[in-house]
């Protein structure tokens, strides 16, 4: 059965072409999909409960879909809401989805899926063994989980379906991979589950698989047998090449991608252009695995930072910059552990000399003089407090200091006053690993609404 | 000595979720990827980034003139000492890379 999903773009929150929507919608799809998130932008969002992308251009763009949806008639979800998919980002999508209703007088059956998990359940899974890690992923204990503010685990596929299965008109839900809010329908009509999945990542960042990649939209038309990629604005034309290039797109293995329940393998995949436009793939091969694990993401604080800015041009210290950092770092470190009486450990403070090494640090391979640097100064310590006080410590040292005793007292530029920038608490990444489950809905909740 | 930068069409590195990095050289040419597979060895992409040759992936890619190298990040996305969030401006370390004669 012919399965036709149209993805506005490859984010709430990117902007989509209006046209080209109302294209899609004439060509009668049989669902709406669209991913509201990622990791891409760090671990703050994931950490917080929030999202990146303003309220009010959400809210403006969803109202778009949700008008394009009471118009064709079928299902639209967003997966991963709110940039990180925890709960609070749910909650907040839903309060927009509210609200719109409310103002276009839509009655709306809405189901919601959420992929928070709770730190002590996660810690007990840890140690029961039902958790383990994937390439790459830091070493974890059990007190790792509970030091999380948010884990989510990632849905696939059948909790989507699941979602689906409930009639509803609008599905909102938590974090998902990129791929499963695609890929659900079309595996559920019995369409190729190879070609489900890989036309699922071809199309997840909308229109990035075809010429004029800002255009956002894009519809896959699955079956038995492939999909077909076909972008819909003006000008933009998907080749066999756009097509199988994108499955290089963030991908660490370009033929290979795991997915809750067994991994996709494109690694005989056939791509030939149908027009100039269109573009056929077939051979995609969909292979299920023994256990059925859904990946977890999990943010935890990291000490609250306080960042300093300063520009060196007098040539004789943008030429010797780094020894000026390292004396720096060295006396305002002695003197911060002396006066606050904190021990070592207990703070960190780095210059970053941006026109010189600020990008690979000591992998930078040029030697090239810049003629000005601009000096980013960032302090980490245990509370706001104390790194905005580390940050008072290093602030003379940042506009007056000399290379050396005998020469004059130089000052250098600062942009603001008061020149410490407090970040407050930053986050860090914690989990790269993945959760058996024996039921693929155990550890995720379907909540069914209805408004208006 | 030619840089690789110069040799190929585009030089694109991104996030492959928090922990890896992924490179893709797109050489542009048959020509220019024979030239990029048979003088960039893994080891000097290892060297570059102050790793060991077999922490790192690669997958040469003739159909696509591509050839793509994955590694774990050099710092953990979003950590204290990370420079770079999204992992883009480690193109330009390989960019500049020598080939061999």
């Amino acid at each position: 059965m012919t399965t036709r999903v149209l993805i506005p773009s490859g984010a709430l929150g990117l902007n989509y072409d209006q046209v080209a929507l109302d294209r899609g919608i004439a060509m009668k799809p049989d669902i709406i999909a669209i991913d509201g998130g990622s990791t891409d932008s760090g671990p703050a969002y994931l950490g917080r409960g929030v999202s990146k992308y303003s309220r009010a251009s959400t809210k403006i763009e969803w109202r778009g879909l949700m008008e394009a949806r009471a118009m064709a008639g079928v299902p639209l979800v967003i997966g991963t809401s709110g940039t990180c998919g925890a709960d609070d980002a749910v909650d907040w999508m839903l309060d927009i989805t509210r609200e719109i209703a409310a103002d276009l007088q839509q009655s709306l059956k809405i189901a919601v899926l959420r992929c928070s998990q709770d730190s002590a359940v996660m810690s007990a899974a840890f140690c029961d063994g039902h958790i383990t890690p994937l390439p790459a992923a830091p070493k974890v204990a059990a007190r790792d989980f509970t030091s999380c503010t948010n884990i989510v685990a990632l849905a696939g596929a059948e909790q989507i379906a699941a979602a689906l299965e409930t009639g509803a008109d609008i599905i909102i839900a938590g974090r998902t991979t990129d791929t499963a809010i695609i890929a659900a329908l079309p595996i559920m009509r019995g369409d190729d589950a190879g070609a489900a999945w890989h036309g699922a990542k071809i199309g997840e960042c909308g229109a990035l698989c075809a010429s004029n990649p800002q255009s956002g939209v894009v519809m896959i038309e699955f079956d038995n047998d492939g999909f077909t990629v076909i972008p819909l604005a003006d000008g933009a034309h998907a080749t066999p090449h756009t097509v199988s290039a994108h499955m290089l797109y963030e991908n660490s293995d370009p033929f290979i991608l795991y997915e809750p329940g067994g991994h996709l393998d494109v690694t005989d995949a056939i791509y030939a252009a149908i027009d100039d436009t269109r573009v056929r793939v077939t051979g995609s091969k969909w292979v299920p695995s023994d256990r059925y694990t859904v990946k977890l993401e999990g943010a935890r604080p990291a000490g609250f930072q306080c960042v300093l800015m300063c520009l060196l041009r007098d040539a004789h210290y943008v030429k010797n910059a780094h020894i000026w950092a390292d004396d720096i770092i060295r006396k305002c470190r002695s003197k911060v552990i002396k006066r606050l009486g904190l021990a070592p450990e207990e703070f960190e403070i780095e210059l970053r000399l941006m026109g010189q090494n600020a990008s690979f640090g000591t992998l930078e391979t040029h030697a090239a003089q810049p003629h000005e640097i601009g000096v980013l100064a960032i302090v980490t310590a245990n509370s706001n407090a104390l790194a905005m006080e580390i940050g008072q410590f290093l602030n003379p040292y940042l506009l007056h200091h000399p290379l050396t005793q005998a020469e004059e007292q130089p000052t250098f530029a600062f942009p603001f006053s008061p020149a410490e920038i407090s970040r407050g608490q930053t986050y860090e990444f914690c989990l790269n690993h993945v959760l058996t489950l024996d039921d693929p809905m155990s550890t995720f909740r379907l909540e069914q609404i209805e408004i208006g | 000595m030619a840089k690789l930068g110069d040799i190929v069409q585009k030089i694109r590195s991104k996030n492959a979720g928090p922990f890896w990095l992924t490179v893709d050289i797109f050489c542009g040419t048959a020509h220019a990827y024979a030239h990029v597979v048979t003088k960039l060895p893994s080891a000097a992409v290892a060297k570059a980034f102050g790793m060991n040759t077999q922490d790192i992936k690669r997958f040469d890619i003739a159909d696509l003139h591509v050839v793509k190298f994955s590694l774990p990040r050099p710092h953990v996305q979003g950590s204290t000492r990370d420079p770079d969030m999204h992992g883009a401006s480690w193109a330009a370390l390989l960019a500049e890379l020598s080939l061999e004669e």
